[in-house]
């Protein structure tokens, strides 16, 4: 360690000396500041109420803070955030939580349970996309303000409509549309009764440990450190996010020392930096999986015996020992690795002769299909890859392709035939996949349910609706993993949908940042415990 | 539109000069037609182009969860339910009044978004223009002089080159020597990352250039290292505008060589740098200058495959990025923008000529 720091030093010096004084561009980065470059041009909103996208969540897991939080060092587990402890009383549909003392805001006012009343109201009342992750517990903006209140200066209590699993419950406030937001601040800034959310779609009014100094939109932010942070140490004065899209362009500048962290590289460029001593490549698993889904409407593939047989049609391990080594990790069920109750069982293999046998069975011959997928580099390869092995089978597959919009515009209209896309969760509980997955409430085209990947492909979901329906409200944690365990089975089993992959995101630094947690499987960038 | 103010045949002294005044009101009356038809029929593609495509508007603000519920809301807010020539008439009337709407990607007005990222590319174009001016015409002066020669096969080759080589392919590979191996240059992105935030923080925004801006903040230091940051950008677009210019500038000046005045002069005895530099160039500067100001315009409407490798946040990129989610406020935006380009450097390249040709002054 110590050599290989001389050494780089030495070497810098050297090419300095090279080069003379002609490149102020060698300049490491500031000390006091963690350089990131990423893309960040799907960011929407920094509303906390609205956004929904990964950046924007990356971003604002910074800024603001939620009542239950996660330990960056061991994610999983929950931990006080801005909430000290709390309670379910025992008609079990009312939590108490008792807000923490001495903390403020960025403004300087301090936190209350008015405000985090407040803050969650307005998730509700504003209804933006990602509200659904509150709504799920029964509020709405007629009922919201009897159903979640402060009852004391620094106490909260909500009641939700029905005895969920308290760790659901839990785990739903952990997601950044749960951020308590500074209510006289956003108030302040109200505009035509939008309690603040014109303003707060570009601007901040967090409590956690950065404020955001500069943001410019598919360009950059600066986070700046907004003084004492209740959670401990927060070692990096400034955080840099640079938005750089090309992968090749963050590598040159990772190798260069002009950033600390390149999150966009591709394989092709981590194998290229394996040799460089001054860089670490870190893998994190991340919650997004890689699938495939059948939709029920279109004939043949409403047949469970042509399901299973594209199912095996999936060359599941020759993808990720190829073009996807080191991105993704073979994966079958619905709940990635890393969520409570997740299934690491693959009992599809490719194979063309067993799903010939069963097409045969089915009576299928000369079937042909089309498979909808956006233009995406990882996906065209693995929509590539399917196309050749369904055709090893005698399927003739034609690709579909589009714009990510375009394509998931004629998904949501269940006008696919065969869908390859990915899924992330969208709050750390197994409900988030369950829901999506394995549940169906109303299959018909009028039902619209079309954020439910069930009601997308047709699918009714009746081996697992009621089973879904019962492990949201199972209170004993350990019960609620094995019935997640049985229903990924069944849902293995009969499900239109073939999970394939889950994400491994490979992050390059250079020597010496630690503590950069990406999230896991189940959140988001925490930059606060970072050091460099 | 330069030919208006030539029609005026009449030289009879009385009447002169209302007969003048009458040709300027009448260049600037159909000048104003022009441009509104220009830019009304700017509108009405970039409106039917938004209509056409095949993606969902609100969808591309709500997202993959929305609820039907909420796309609903979302349509009726964004005035997606009215009549279609309804929306185009609302479409035209803001546009006039240079209120773009606010962009749903960013959730910022328009003429915001649009005052931060053009300034980037005019930055970037007017440098590499420069670039493309001092090498193209030179190149292509000196080609046309000894055509056949080896430097006109060496103008040739180094032309085919811009021409063929793809710039993404050039950015990257001028990135890996120049900044990568050598150092010599900036890296990607306008500034390194610490002198960035003095930008950011410390430098009064007056044109959103940062080399006009730290110029009259006297910020030499950041001045300094914009530079090292547009060179390498600067140079790749300005190697093919150059490729276009010496091959223009040198067709231009065969033809002029083989004038009969050039003849007429080189039989008096004028020295051949004459003949050639101040003789045929000030010729063949009317054309040129139209392929000057076309090569500008093109550069100022971003090149997006420039700015994804060097990071660059300019205009380009951003009409792509809305283009591809249908963020409309901003595409129109950035097309009127696009549009008034072209029809200022129009007008400029107007002004130029009467500058440099006494025809098209009397």
């Amino acid at each position: 360690m110590k050599f290989s720091k001389t050494a780089s030093l030495l070497s810098a010096a050297a090419l300095a000396l090279a080069i003379g004084a002609t490149a102020p561009a060698w300049a490491d980065t500031p000390k006091d500041t963690l350089v990131v470059a990423d893309k960040i041009d799907d960011i929407v909103s920094i509303d906390p109420a609205e956004s929904f996208e990964f950046s924007g969540n990356d971003m604002l897991n910074n800024i603001y803070d939620t009542l239950v939080e996660l330990d960056p060092s061991n994610l999983g587990p929950l931990v006080p955030g801005l909430a000290t402890e709390w309670s379910l009383a025992d008609d079990g549909v009312t939590y108490t939580f008792k807000i923490r003392e001495g903390v403020t805001f960025h403004s300087g006012n301090p936190v209350t349970a008015e405000d985090a009343a407040f803050s969650l109201q307005r998730a509700v009342i504003l209804n933006k996309t990602p509200s659904f992750i509150l709504n799920q517990f029964g509020f709405t903006a007629e009922n919201v303000a009897e159903k979640i209140k402060a009852t004391g200066d620094m106490e909260l209590t909500i009641v939700t409509d029905q005895p969920y699993a308290p760790s659901f419950f839990y785990n739903c406030l952990t997601a950044v549309v749960a951020s308590i937001v500074d209510k006289k601040t956003v108030m302040e800034n109200e505009a035509d009764g939008d309690m603040g959310y014109e303003w707060l779609k570009t601007n901040t009014a967090g409590s956690g440990a950065y404020k955001l100094r500069v943001f410019k939109p598919s360009d950059s932010y600066v986070l700046e450190r907004a003084g004492e942070y209740w959670r401990g140490d927060v070692p990096m004065k400034r955080v840099f996010v640079r938005h750089v899209a090309e992968p090749a362009t963050q590598r040159l500048l990772l190798e260069r020392g002009d950033i600390d962290v390149a999150r966009k590289l591709t394989p092709v460029d981590i194998a290229g930096i394996a040799d460089n001593d001054d860089l670490t490549v870190n893998d994190e698993v991340r919650g997004r999986l890689m699938y495939v889904a059948m939709n029920q409407k279109v004939e043949p593939l409403n047949d469970p015996k042509v399901i299973k047989a594209i199912k095996h049609l999936i060359d599941y391990e020759g993808m990720a020992n190829s073009f996807l080594k080191g991105q993704y990790t073979v994966h079958q069920a619905f709940l990635p690795a890393g969520f409570l109750g997740a299934s690491t069982e693959t009992p599809y293999k490719f194979d063309v002769e067993g799903a010939k046998a069963l097409l045969a069975e089915a009576g299928v011959e000369g079937m042909k299909i089309r498979i909808f997928v956006r233009n995406d580099q990882d996906r065209l390869e693995m929509a590539q890859s399917f196309q050749n092995t369904l055709g090893q089978a005698g399927i003739e597959a034609e690709l579909r392709t589009g714009t990510g919009k375009e394509i998931l515009g004629e998904y949501r209209a269940r006008k696919h035939d065969i869908y390859l896309g990915a899924w992330g969760p969208d709050y750390p509980d197994p409900h988030t996949n369950a829901d999506t997955f394995a549940r169906n409430p109303d299959n018909s085209d009028e039902g619209k349910h079309t954020g439910i990947l069930a009601w997308r492909n047709a699918w009714p979901a009746t081996e697992v609706n009621d089973m879904t329906n019962a492990a949201v409200l199972e209170k004993d944690s350990d019960k609620r993993a094995e019935m997640y365990m049985e229903i990924q089975r069944l849902h293995q089993e009969t499900s239109p949908f073939a999970p394939m992959f889950q994400k491994i995101e490979q992050v390059a630094t250079r020597n010496g940042v630690e503590n950069l947690s990406l999230g896991g499987s189940i959140h988001s960038v925490f930059y606060w415990p970072t050091t460099k | 539109m330069a030919a208006t103010d030539v029609n005026d045949l009449d030289d009879t002294p009385g009447p002169h000069r209302a007969a003048r005044a009458f040709a300027l009101v009448k260049s600037i009356a159909s000048l104003a037609v022009t441009l509104a038809v220009t830019i009304l029929g700017l509108l009405a593609i970039t409106f039917i182009i938004g209509r056409v495509v095949p993606i969902d508007p609100v969808l591309a603000v709500l997202g993959e969860r929305a609820t039907a519920e909420q796309a609903e809301a979302a349509r009726e807010a964004m005035g997606l339910n009215e009549p279609l020539w309804y929306q185009f008439a609302l479409y035209v009337r803001d546009a006039v009044q240079f209120d773009f709407g606010k962009s749903t990607l960013t959730s910022r007005p328009v003429i915001e978004d649009i005052a931060r990222v053009f300034p980037a590319t005019l930055e970037l174009a007017t440098i590499a223009t420069i670039f493309g001016v001092l090498l193209g015409i030179p190149a292509g002066v000196l080609a046309a002089t000894k055509p056949g020669s080896w430097i006109d096969q060496l103008v040739r080759l180094i032309g085919l080159m811009g021409y063929s080589m793809p710039i993404f392919w050039l950015g990257l590979m001028g990135l890996l020597v120049f900044y990568g191996q050598l150092g010599w240059v900036g890296g990607p992105g306008r500034l390194d990352t610490s002198y960035e935030f003095m930008y950011d923080l410390d430098v009064p925004r007056v044109t959103g250039a940062i080399l006009i801006d730290t110029a009259l903040a006297g910020a030499w230091d950041i001045f300094r290292n914009a530079l090292t940051h547009i060179i390498l950008p600067a140079a790749v677009l300005g190697y093919y505008s150059m490729a276009y210019i010496s091959r223009m500038t040198r067709s231009f000046m065969l033809e002029q060589l083989s004038q009969e005045y050039i003849t007429t002069a080189r039989v008096k005895g004028m020295p051949e740098w004459r003949v050639v530099w101040v003789h045929a160039l000030r010729n063949v500067m009317v054309p040129l200058i139209t392929v000057i100001a076309l090569s500008y315009a093109n550069l100022l409407e971003g090149s997006v495959l420039t700015e994804t490798v060097f990071a660059w946040p300019g205009l380009g990129l951003y009409i792509t990025n809305a283009l591809f989610s249908a963020d409309m406020a901003a595409v129109m935006g950035g097309t009127i923008c696009v549009g008034l380009v072209f029809i200022v450097l129009n007008l400029l390249s107007d002004v130029l000529y009467r500058f440099v040709d006494p025809r098209a002054r009397s």
